[in-house]
């Protein structure tokens, strides 16, 4: 099986083919459209924001690429906010994969923001992805901006309010949290994905 | 809803973990990757690794290890000591650490942390801070504390430090409390409450743990996001599975896994 991680410019790529590493697979870095069409599975990582996020994609010509991939995808992180359709974050078109309005988390007194650290998973929907994880376990979040909850939602957290810590549409899946940094549940999650 | 962190800090000298007591007389307590991944085994939510001679030596942290860590560790971790560029910052972050913490160079050139912020997100950047209370009664800031000789107080009031960081994009603020370091006496509890209340973003206590009890009143009664501490740790003092058993029966929101990987 091969599994692509699209190198669109994010700080946490390294950490992400280590935990795929860890799992067995060796994930290859890559820009190349043809080696991304041809992969079994394609991951979109990123740490940053959107706008940078999706220029780069379009630099790379790859935003037409993303959109027409038949094969399961997974964004992670900044990666599943640039599956929705649109981000605050820079009033940023993105790809529309998912119909869904990326929104900075509301002003709250004693609410942080970035979210930042663990917080339980509460799952949604059944899900081939969520296979193993029971109610209740953690994964770790680092993010000032979500995706709301809606049809799309698999698994929510909640940081004053409820928001999507996991979503899937057709083959196209996000985990909002960093799986590659969140243990045994990451692991576990990330393994699920390489066996859809 | 978010649980508060239990983080163990690995001060790193000459590829090891050393420790010492009030930042001074520091003993190796073990490999850096052994341990990390102890405490990783163990449930430890976060690793922080100071490199503790690097700033006074004025020498950015040695990378090799951080790529080892980065390779066998799943859950975040953040290094800090001496990183005083945005270049520097990004080699230990393209590594594959999460987040890097600057000290004495942000003391040195506080613009250090608006230019980290702008090239990674505030949620990469930590500010630590060395404070101390004056005889006037005034906590202020402390540079170069990994060495005692070099170390020096500035009359940068730690309130006003602590201010400034968050707005110029520090995305988490650890305190070192100086005075209670090593000493594991409890965390300086009125100390962290009058930080608490200025700060905004994400507020790291450290200095000063012994027993569980001191975890739980940095968490309920300083409201601080996580818990730092190193000997009780190293020393096997505290256990992290009963600690957090401990904090889950007092109230305190904690991460206990119960999935195991096939």
């Amino acid at each position: 099986m091969s599994v692509v991680l699209v190198d669109a410019g994010g700080t946490n790529i390294g950490s992400v083919r280590y935990a795929l590493q860890r799992l067995g697979a060796d994930a290859a870095l890559t820009s190349d459209a043809a080696a991304i069409r041809a992969a079994d599975k394609v991951i979109l990582p990123g740490v940053g924001a959107a706008g940078p996020g999706m220029a780069r994609l379009r630099e790379l010509g790859l935003v037409e690429l993303m959109r027409s991939l038949t094969q399961p995808v997974l964004g992670v992180c900044l990666g599943m906010q640039l599956l929705c359709a649109h981000s605050e974050e820079g009033d940023t078109e993105c790809l529309g994969l998912i119909p869904a309005k990326v929104r900075r988390f509301a002003e709250h007194p004693g609410l942080r923001v970035p979210h930042m650290g663990w917080n339980g998973l509460s799952v949604q929907h059944e899900h081939p992805l969520l296979a193993g994880l029971d109610e209740g376990e953690q994964a770790y979040f680092v993010h000032s901006y979500a995706v709301p909850v809606g049809e799309w939602t698999l698994a929510t957290a909640e940081h004053g309010e409820a928001f999507s810590a996991m979503v899937a549409r057709g083959n196209f899946h996000g985990m909002q949290f960093h799986p590659e940094r969140s243990a045994a549940v990451g692991a576990k999650l990330l393994k699920n994905f390489l066996e859809l | 809803m978010l649980s508060r962190r239990i983080i163990p800090c690995l001060d790193v000298r000459d590829g090891q973990v050393v420790k010492g007591v009030r930042f001074r007389d520091h003993v190796a307590m073990g490999g850096i990757v052994d341990l990390a991944l102890r405490y990783r085994d163990e449930g430890a939510d976060e690793l922080v690794f100071y490199d503790i001679t690097a700033s006074p030596e004025g020498r950015s942290v040695d990378r090799g290890w951080v790529e080892k860590v980065a390779r066998v560790i799943d859950i975040p971790f953040c290094v800090a000591g001496g990183i005083r560029s945005v270049d520097e910052a990004r080699a230990v972050l393209h590594a594959g650490a999460d987040k890097v913490s600057v000290n004495s160079p942000a003391l040195e050139r506080p613009e250090l942390v608006d230019e980290l912020a702008a090239a990674f997100g505030v949620q990469c950047v930590v500010v630590g801070v060395d404070s101390l209370r004056d005889a006037d009664g005034e906590w202020r800031v402390r540079q170069y504390t990994g060495d005692p000789s070099k170390t020096r107080a500035l009359p940068r009031r730690t309130l006003d430090w602590v201010i400034e960081a968050q707005r110029r994009g520090a995305g988490e603020i650890v305190l070192n409390c100086m005075g209670s370091d090593g000493v594991r006496r409890g965390y300086d509890l009125a100390q962290l409450e009058v930080v608490r209340a200025v700060c905004q973003v994400p507020l790291i206590a450290s200095g000063g743990a012994g027993t569980p009890e001191h975890f739980r009143d940095a968490f309920a009664e300083a409201d601080v996001d996580g818990a730092l501490a190193a000997s009780v740790f190293h020393s096997g003092v505290i256990a992290i599975p009963a600690l957090k058993h401990y904090l889950q029966a007092q109230g305190v929101q904690v991460r206990i896994s119960l999935l195991r990987m096939d």
